[in-house]
């Protein structure tokens, strides 16, 4: 096991790295998306609240690999974009969904009278959302969003499907060099591991803090 | 557009529909055994035995924070290496079920939690045996108010079936792989037809969910 991880210590560091990468990315894009989508559902608006709650049962209601498979199948058809783009972009759409609807259950569990009480002092509605509600909201999603987070980084193994070099990509190439596809996947989990572990422990700790 | 109805042959629905029936039937077998493994793993993690719930808890929170896609391989193309070799089925749903089953632990552990001390303590007290009172009193209410995780977990599942594609499992995905490969022309119809598929099943379940998230609401509301 030791000489597997000396021999291909780079692929392994690269793959983590851009399991990491893509991970982040997609973090950040499904964060803005799942925000925007959470405020959509929330609007005094019963049009713009349906077309959200369509895009967000669309993409919790289909597989992960079908989305990403769409992206690196059907859209590279039109527009050029490596396995690794097409990828993030998958995984960004998909978990927008799941943020979406954390951040739309911390935006509901806010008291209303904050946003009366902001009303009522001039403010607009969206100076509202923005000062008011959106900062308490997110304390209180804090635990969640990190759950979602590790999914991201377990699901980011999608890109294996599609040549996107991250973490599980890089471990088939080793254990189909060396066969020894027992010691090489347990590697590839430990590396997984170093991210999503620590992690699950620090929201399981702050789930009870805030409880 | 002609060529787009094309693809929807009765041969090639037929081929989808059999797919769909693989991957229910794998969600369904390694549903069932990783609820019935996942709670006994989340009973004995909350009943804090000395040694063996906090080794059960650890490979618990191990699993949990692995991609399913890597248990995936490992049940495939790692197991033969000591000697264990499954057939494609066999290993989907072996993968699956470890997978799931450490999900459902945490489902029912936290389940149980939520169970109001009170109800324990009660038992106890009208001289019910710590087993007894798992069973007779705490479960029963636990899993009342578990209907809700356990049914998107069970999503999750029937999503998760199509990582199996990657071991060439013959469900849904995959079918659809197959029609689209030998036609071009086929790929989009086929994307939009296993869409749909999933969402119908998985969206159908979702509002079963939801019901008995609400009849659960304004029963104690009540």
């Amino acid at each position: 096991m030791i000489n597997i991880l000396t021999t291909h210590w780079s692929d392994f560091v690269h793959g983590f790295g851009i399991t990491l990468l893509a991970s982040i990315i997609a973090l950040i894009i499904s964060m803005i998306l799942g925000t925007g989508f959470a405020i959509l559902e929330v609007l005094p608006n019963k049009f713009v609240n349906l077309v959200a709650r369509i895009y967000i049962e669309i993409f919790r209601n289909i597989p992960l690999l079908v989305v990403t498979m769409f992206f690196y199948v059907v859209v590279t058809q039109f527009i050029k974009m490596n396995g690794l783009v097409a990828g993030t972009i998958g995984l960004s759409l998909y978990t927008s969904a799941f943020i979406a609807e954390t951040v739309r259950a911390g935006i509901l569990s806010v008291d209303k009278g904050q946003m009366e009480g902001a009303r009522a002092n001039g403010l607009t509605y969206w100076q509202a959302m923005r000062i008011i509600i959106l900062p308490q909201a997110f304390k209180i999603v804090i635990p969640p969003l990190g759950n979602q987070f590790i999914n991201l980084v377990k699901n980011s193994s999608i890109l294996a499907f599609v040549a996107g070099f991250d973490l599980m990509y890089q471990g088939n190439e080793i254990a189909s060099t060396t066969f020894d596809t027992i010691d090489t996947y347990i590697l590839v989990g430990v590396f997984y591991l170093i991210i999503t572990l620590p992690l699950s422990y620090y929201m399981r700790y702050l789930e009870h803090k805030l409880a | 557009m002609q060529n787009f109805f094309n693809a929807y042959t009765s041969i090639n629905l037929i081929f989808l529909l059999k797919g769909l029936w693989i991957t229910i039937e794998v969600s369904l077998i390694s549903g069932a055994l990783s609820f019935i493994i996942g709670s006994i793993l989340g009973v004995i993690r909350y009943a804090k035995f000395p040694v063996i719930s906090m080794l059960i808890g650890f490979v618990i929170d191990i699993l949990r924070n692995l991609p399913l896609l890597l248990i995936i391989f490992f049940t495939y193309f790692g197991l033969p290496n000591f000697g264990v070799r499954l057939n494609i089925m066999t290993s989907a749903i072996a993968a699956l079920t470890v997978f799931e089953a450490a999900m459902f632990a945490e489902i029912v552990r936290s389940g149980i939690v939520s169970v109001p001390r009170g109800q324990s303590e009660g038992a106890r007290a009208n001289g019910l045996t710590g087993i007894q009172t798992m069973w007779y009193i705490v479960l029963p209410q636990a899993y009342k108010r578990m209907i809700p995780p356990l049914v998107s977990q069970l999503i999750s599942l029937i999503k998760d079936t199509s990582l199996a594609t990657i071991i060439v499992l013959p469900e849904l995905t995959y079918h659809a792989q197959i029609i689209y490969g030998q036609n071009n022309s086929y790929i989009i119809p086929m994307f939009l037809a296993i869409a749909v598929m999933y969402f119908i099943v998985n969206y159908c379940l979702s509002l079963i969910g939801s019901w008995f998230g609400r009849r659960r609401h304004s029963q104690t509301a009540h």
